[in-house]
């Protein structure tokens, strides 16, 4: 229907992974590191759904997903404040997705920390280019 | 003179980037179809009015140059933030203001009757000769007939009432009229639409007309349609009514711009308005 | 703030035991706080810090927002039908202004 560029990252699909290198930088991983409580991160287990180029910066359509998850946190790693937004999924919650629109101030990669039930955390990321320039940037 | 120079050197170096940076990204989406909710099927491509007299070979709405997530926006009343705005004009439409203790209601009854057409026709000839456009409509009604303040141009208030009343009008052509007591006005609009601006030099046709479908910098250029007026924009976050995009579209040509709800600006929305004919209404739309 | 306005949908029919969507939208302008007037003063962060959705009696989803979440903000999310028809809303902004919004489940 849309075409919406999927990093699919599950732990025994590493063939098939094409994820980027984690980069974040020093505040993105502070933010993280803060979140897992120092914790190590596993990659895989997170879907991020997100265009590869997004038209404006000020609205971008992300979706996460992590079958089982408690938590995602959700961070932008070239933001001047990297967090965006934490989904803490309930009792009552009828998946381990969700989606919103988020800022990014530019090119950037978009991370996705999973805290699983037994504490463990897992983490994908992917870049999203963002144009600046021209009327409409 | 050395400014002139310097002046003729931008603007061929802008025109230049227009024209080479375009190979990417050329065209318009070849297919795309906007049908909204499901079931409302609007019109985004059209042959061009006869008085284009062959300028474009056919005209498109500005929703086929975006994105393929903007246009999803568009297609769904619930995720188009434009809705936002449109429930608060009809809250507004509904809420007496004012010394005379009227609501828009009170005169106009249900806008899904009273209101339906009505943005297809915009802008258009008032009863005493002079070009309004909707704004100005609803301006005097709250001044004349509810006894309120004017609403500025461009504010939030004022942008969700002419979306509400937009959307009344959505998948109906575009109807304005160019001709007759009209002409003068649009003669003029189409004037300056074909005038140079600024340091850039550049006319409202160098980009919309010469150069839509290519890119300049980033920015993917429509055709600089405004039947989807007022739109919601990403970048600005919110509303935006035509002439605010007129003054942003001038202000880059690095000019001094005209003042939104000026006589200028006017004459151009009915010219532009009218290069738009064959298209449906789409207001709210929602761009980058 | 005074235009905080929330639109919600709904399934269309709920079925008890079944997963659905809920979309929500909520009108703030999510001043980050990092922005300056035009005499060089910083703006001051006013944003939606907390959304929450609630069914049952039971959390379905307890969001955390950052100044990063876009103006007027959308959150997706999928809710697990049971027995209860009330869905509660809660909007929490920066200053403790709350918004609450209850919607009711029609079950086809």
């Amino acid at each position: 229907m849309i075409t919406r560029r999927e990093t699919m990252a599950m732990g025994l699909g590493a063939a098939t992974i094409t994820l980027i290198p984690i980069s974040v930088n020093a505040a993105a991983d502070d933010a993280i590191a803060a979140y897992t409580g120092g914790a190590s991160v596993s990659e895989g287990g997170v879907m991020i759904t997100a265009p590869e180029i997004a038209e404006n910066g000020n609205t971008v359509p992300i979706s996460v997903e992590a079958p089982g998850a408690a938590e995602i946190a959700l961070y932008a790693d070239g933001n001047p404040t990297p967090g965006v937004a934490v989904f803490k999924f309930g009792p009552a919650a009828g998946s381990h997705r969700a989606s919103t629109r988020i800022r990014l101030g530019g090119t950037q990669d978009v991370v996705a920390v999973a805290k699983m039930p037994d504490g463990s955390f897992q983490q994908a990321a992917v870049e999203v280019k963002v144009t600046i320039g021209g009327c409409g940037g | 003179m050395k400014t002139f120079t310097l002046n003729k050197l931008m603007a061929s170096a802008a025109v230049c980037m227009v024209a080479l940076s375009g190979a990417a990204s050329a065209d318009p989406h070849p297919d795309a179809e906007l049908i909204i909710e499901g079931e409302l099927n609007v019109k985004v491509r059209a042959e061009p009015a006869a008085h284009l007299d062959g300028a474009v070979p056919e005209i498109y709405s500005g929703w086929l140059f975006r994105t393929d997530e903007t246009r999803s926006l568009q297609m769904d009343d619930f995720e188009n933030p434009a809705m936002l705005g449109v429930e608060a004009g009809q809250d507004a439409w509904n809420t007496v203001e004012g010394a005379a203790g009227k609501s828009c209601a009170d005169c106009h009854g249900d806008a899904a009757e009273s209101m339906k057409g009505v943005r297809a026709v915009m802008p258009k000839v008032n009863d005493n000769g002079d070009l309004w456009s909707t704004e100005d409509y609803v301006n005097n009604c709250r001044t004349e007939r509810m006894e309120a303040d004017a609403l500025k141009w461009n504010s939030g208030d004022l942008n969700n009432m002419v979306a509400y009343i937009s959307v009344q009008s959505r998948g109906m052509p575009v109807a304005v009229q160019i001709d007759g007591e009209a002409e003068p006005f649009w003669e003029r609009g189409k004037d300056m639409y074909y005038t140079r601006f600024g340091q850039l030099e550049l006319s409202c046709a160098s980009c919309h007309e010469e150069n839509y479908g290519m890119n300049i910098r980033a920015d993917h250029l429509s055709q600089g349609q405004i039947n989807g007026f007022p739109t919601y924009r990403l970048k600005q976050g919110k509303l935006i009514s035509t002439h605010n995009r007129f003054r942003g579209c001038i202000r880059d040509t690095r000019a001094e711009s005209f003042a939104m709800g000026s006589q200028e600006f006017r004459e151009l929305e009915l010219y532009v308005a009218s290069r738009g004919l064959g298209l449906d209404t789409e207001g709210v739309a929602v761009r980058n | 703030m005074s235009d905080v306005k929330p639109r919600i949908r709904l399934p269309r029919t709920a079925k008890a035991g079944q997963a659905a969507e809920i979309k929500t939208l909520v009108s703030h302008v999510m001043e980050t706080g990092l922005r300056k007037d035009s005499d060089g003063n910083t703006i001051p962060r006013m944003i939606i810090n907390r959304f929450t959705c609630e069914y049952g009696g039971e959390m379905v989803l307890d969001m955390a927002l950052e100044g990063a979440v876009s103006a007027n903000p959308y959150v997706e999310f999928d809710i697990m039908i049971g027995e209860a028809t009330e869905v509660v809303f809660t909007w929490y902004e920066d200053g403790g202004a709350v918004y609450t919004e209850t919607k009711e489940l029609s079950f086809g």
